[in-house]
């Protein structure tokens, strides 16, 4: 039951996007193109999962048995920054393509505030290796389930007249409160589940 | 204070080794030699070599696909740099260069029509031209526009000259000539007949002072049997066996040929005819 009201908390109710603002550069960056959105997605699925695991077995066996506990932004930090390069040298393998297209945003992964946010939120609620990393994939779905919906109403706008002064990012920002809004809908729903 | 440096080390030597050994797994090959070429060719995407632009000549030369002597208009200098750079014997370029195969400027050919259209060569062509001639230059400035070095300019006479030195033989005239009229010849050649009529003798005087009129006194004074008549209406030299020697240029009724070895001579002829 745990899990689920995990899942639940980290895909809808505490949406890193929409709930949290956590993520907002890449979320709002690589938006335009539904393909790169969902690219995207599946970087960060992975280096926010991995990174969780790996933070929060160094946190309960090394950190903490050690009282090491002040070094954690900067050993977090550079889990998350291994794991991007290794994102990064296995994307450029294996699909060229979307690491052209994701450009200067595959590194800044490593800037994504989601994923140290999502570490550290593991921290706070002192969850163990494996509700951690439950925590963070979940966490990591809400950030993409966000970004993929907002890439399809991005692409959307191209067929649309839209006034010039709202073109682009001002637009943007708006439809992300807007959607921000909705998801504030999911807030009182599953009370019983989500702490 | 010890442990907290032993910690982040051992950490930032465990994440760091397996980041090598990702590095290993998952390597791309990536020639280094392209950016190096790259840097070398002149970067006007002039696609003289048939790659698209520099950047696709740079991959095809590194891969071995493309001769280092590809890039015609960086020539010589740039042959032997890339050459250098994939550790081949250099290969002699041949230097070209553009020659405009007209010489019926506004005072010598005939003009017909009054042409107040977009100004573009092709679209002059599709009219059929403002003048009698239907194989000359049509004077509009397409090769101008076409050429990326600033080697073509427009003489007063509507006739576009090519500036020899800045000229690098790409041929991008060549293909922006809706007429043919722009040809790449060896850039040691010095004698041209500069005509693209295949009109008879008598047609071409009645639209034009400097054109071909097939009367074969070129053919038969050449000492290296270097011209000959093509669809027996228009003189056309062989460049490979051309010497030069312009005995074919002082023959010419019409001074249709020109020898730029004397090049003072031929304006003034020009002027005689008309």
């Amino acid at each position: 039951m745990e899990v689920l009201g995990i899942i639940l908390a980290g895909v809808l109710v505490n949406n890193f996007v929409f709930m949290q603002y956590l993520g907002i550069c890449p979320f709002l960056g690589v938006s335009k193109d539904f393909d790169m959105a969902t690219g995207m997605s599946g970087a960060v699925i992975f280096v926010i999962t991995v990174a969780s695991t790996v933070t929060a077995a160094l946190e309960q066996y090394v950190l903490k048995p050690l009282e090491l506990e002040y070094l954690r932004t900067i050993v977090y930090i550079l889990v998350i920054a291994s794991f991007v390069q290794l994102v990064e040298i296995f994307m450029k393998k294996t699909l060229p393509g979307l690491y052209q297209a994701l450009g200067i945003y595959l590194p800044l992964i490593t800037t994504n505030c989601a994923v140290l946010g999502a570490a550290m939120l593991n921290v706070t609620k002192s969850y163990g290796v494996v509700l951690s990393t439950v925590s963070g994939f979940a966490g990591a779905l809400g950030w993409s389930l966000a970004i993929i919906i907002f890439a399809g109403i991005r692409e959307r706008w191209k067929l649309m007249d839209i006034p010039a002064t709202l073109d682009g990012f001002p637009l943007a920002l708006i439809s992300t409160g807007l959607m921000s809004l909705a998801f504030l809908g999911f807030s009182g729903l599953f009370s019983n589940l989500v702490k | 204070m010890l442990s907290a440096v032993l910690t982040l080390g051992a950490a930032g030597l465990v994440f760091g080794g397996f980041l090598a050994l990702a590095a290993q797994r998952f390597k791309v090959e990536e020639d280094s030699r392209v950016a190096e070429i790259l840097a070398v060719l002149p970067g006007a995407n002039c696609g003289a070599c048939g790659f698209p632009g520099c950047a696709g000549l740079a991959e095809a030369v590194a891969k071995g696909e493309a001769p280092c002597k590809a890039c015609v208009p960086g020539g010589d200098a740039v042959a032997e740099k890339l050459a250098s750079i994939m550790g081949m014997a250099r290969e002699a370029v041949r230097p070209m260069k553009a020659v405009v195969y007209c010489q019926g400027d506004d005072d010598r050919a005939e003009i017909v029509a009054e042409y107040h259209g977009v100004m573009d060569c092709r679209a002059l062509h599709q009219l059929g031209g403002s003048k009698g001639c239907p194989y000359g230059c049509l004077g509009l400035g397409n090769c101008v526009r076409a050429c990326a070095f600033g080697a073509i300019y427009m003489a007063p006479g509507g006739l576009p000259v090519v500036n020899e030195e800045k000229c690098t033989g790409c041929g991008a005239c060549v293909r922006a000539c809706p007429r043919g009229v722009i040809d790449l010849v060896p850039a040691d050649k010095q004698v041209h007949i500069l005509c693209r009529s295949y009109d008879k003798g008598p047609q071409v005087r009645q639209y034009c002072k400097v054109g071909c009129i097939a009367c074969r006194i070129c053919v038969r004074s050449c000492p290296q049997n270097a011209i000959s008549m093509d669809r027996d209406t228009l003189a056309v030299i062989d460049y490979s066996l051309c010497d030069n020697c312009g005995i074919c240029a002082t023959k010419c009724p019409v001074k249709t040929i020109v020898d730029n070895n004397n090049k003072s001579e031929v304006p003034e002829a020009g002027k005689q005819v008309s």
